[in-house]
């Protein structure tokens, strides 16, 4: 007793330390969160994140009424601006739509499940961990708006993190440049797949990739769906440099393509569904369609006049041209072949028959494919759907 | 008695307002919680334990330093996902021993106060990690570059942040 009066701040500091590390080693012990630690951690997030809130959406009111009522500078400029990058995006969705198309019948001849993101919750980041060995954020949606534990967090531009612990109003989220983190990635051009994982100084890199393997820099990666906590095919940056790393792996940098560290917005996915890719308005589709728009097109041939009986001017049947069969069957869009006469609905017939199905199911024709360019196909494959 | 290479002047103690005492350790956590939202790079520097730094040097009483310490520190762990602890020890070190060097040395001026606070973050950090490492079994990788750049970011911040914090003091 003596002893501890006579150096009592050392003895504090002793049993300060004591009681830290002993609080230490049981939390280290017992695996995932005790009560007692839950119970600290809520009262901290319940103590501080109240002022972050109401801090964060005072300063949002006050930048949305100046924006929409005082700062109007440039508007019409802009607006003119985003009327012609619309215009350039509708041309573009038409493009898309057709490749999306395509991908949806071969995923269907696959037997593919796809992942939907069918529900998402909109959240404000109103704090972080305060420190950069643990990259936290923590966003104003909780368990009572519905969040739970390992649901993806991303923003229209990438991903951003899973949710780590939602608290009542308030949810705590990993972001991927923590060095604890782990998503799987696919790189888009080689489909190499490898972990992204955070460093100490909140970079993100690709691990697991072979030495051996070719990577180009500026490669997009995206989510591989493998962890089960993001969807497949999310946008998560792109390759920035490349050098070979230790063991037998590729060190690989990524930029990530949401602004991990200074987002202010984002997206929980609350729901995801599984189901196979519907491809009932797309109409009947056979392999070898599919097969033979992949294959170099041979030039058209001259127009032969027809032969007696045959006044459609349709090939016969052995040498049938593809979109000729197609028009056999029922499509249910309305800008598909009409069964009735075997030609679109929407669009005037041509000269040949055969052009009837260069109209693709958005009812334009796709420059360069073989439809288009009116390649004669065998019709040796039976029709799938 | 305590043993000071100092002039009386520079081991006077001081107090602090009860607002100041509470309010500006708080005002330091929120700062360190909200602000990166904003401005990442604030990230690098650690308020909470400039501000327990501060307040044990100037109140050179190893207990309430210690004590500081460990509450800014368990704070910062409870808003962290790691193990609640890690910083708490890290803390209640420094806060121990800056009070102590508070009685021993001048800490007044400038180029004392950027000395002994690279001094103390980079402590801080080394301990930080032991434990990481050696009790939480967390896979961190130590940069040197990263934490010498870390405390010289703090060191100079420490400079204009106590220059501020010392209009607060008060004689005993």
């Amino acid at each position: 007793m003596d002893f501890i009066r006579r150096h009592l701040n050392i003895s504090i500091l002793a049993a300060v330390l004591f009681a830290q590390v002993l609080g230490l080693a049981v939390q280290v012990k017992a695996p995932g969160e005790t009560g007692s630690t839950t119970l600290i951690r809520r009262w901290a997030v319940l103590l501080i994140t109240p002022f972050e809130e109401a801090f964060v959406h005072t300063q949002n009111w006050t930048g949305t009424r100046w924006r929409e009522y005082f700062y109007l500078r440039d508007v019409r400029r802009e607006n003119e601006r985003l009327k012609s990058e619309l215009e350039q995006l509708r041309l573009e969705q038409v493009r898309l739509r057709e490749d999306a198309n395509q991908a949806r019948r071969i995923q269907a001849l696959l037997a593919f499940k796809e992942q939907f993101i069918s529900k998402t919750l909109a959240a404000q980041v109103i704090g972080t961990s305060g420190s950069d060995q643990s990259r936290i954020l923590y966003i104003d949606r909780g368990a009572n708006d519905g969040v739970q534990a390992n649901m993806a967090v991303i923003t229209p531009e990438g991903i951003v993190g899973k949710v780590l612990k939602p608290f009542p109003s308030s949810s705590q989220v990993l972001v991927i440049n923590d060095q604890t983190s782990g998503v799987g990635a696919i790189l888009t051009r080689t489909r190499l797949q490898g972990i992204l994982k955070g460093t100490p100084v909140g970079e993100i890199r690709l691990d697991y990739v072979m030495a051996d393997e070719k990577v180009e820099i500026g490669e997009d990666i995206v989510t591989s769906g493998g962890d089960r906590i993001f969807p497949k095919g999310l946008p998560v940056g792109k390759v920035a440099a490349v050098s070979p790393g230790r063991d037998m792996f590729l060190n690989i940098q990524v930029k990530p393509a949401a602004n991990v560290n200074g987002v202010e917005e984002v997206l929980v996915i609350t729901e995801v569904t599984e189901k196979e890719p519907d491809t009932k308005d797309l109409g009947p589709v056979r392999a070898s369609d599919i097969l033979a728009e992949r294959l170099p097109s041979v030039p058209p041939k001259p127009e032969a006049p027809a032969p007696a009986g045959n006044p459609s001017g349709a090939a016969p049947a052995a040498t049938v041209n593809k979109p000729a069969v197609r028009a056999t069957t029922p499509a249910p869009a309305a800008n598909r072949t009409d069964p009735a006469s075997g030609t679109p609905a929407t669009t005037p017939k041509p000269a040949n028959a055969s052009g009837a199905a260069a109209t693709t199911p958005s009812g334009t024709n796709k420059p360069g494919s073989a439809a288009a360019t009116n390649t004669p196909k065998p019709a040796v494959a039976a029709e799938t759907r | 008695m305590n043993i000071s290479y100092t002039s009386r002047e520079q081991v006077e103690v001081y107090k602090f307002p009860w607002p100041v005492a509470i309010g500006v350790p708080l005002l330091a956590l929120f700062v360190q919680f909200f602000l990166p939202v904003h401005a990442p790079f604030l990230l690098a520097f650690d308020l909470p334990l400039l501000v327990t730094i501060f307040f044990a040097v100037s109140r050179r009483n190893p207990v309430s330093g210690l004590a500081l310490g460990a509450v800014m520190g368990l704070l910062q762990d409870s808003m962290a996902h790691h193990p609640i602890g890690m910083y708490g020890i890290a803390k209640t070190f420094i806060g121990y021993l800056a009070s102590s060097l508070g009685v021993k040395i001048d800490v007044e001026n400038p180029g004392t106060r950027f000395l002994m606070t690279y001094t103390f973050y980079v402590i801080h950090q080394m301990i930080y990690f032991a434990i990481a490492r050696g009790m939480a079994g967390e896979d961190l990788a130590w940069h040197w570059g990263h934490e010498a750049a870390s405390a010289l970011a703090n060191s100079l911040m420490a400079i204009v942040l106590f220059a501020a914090l010392d209009r607060f003091k008060e004689r005993t």
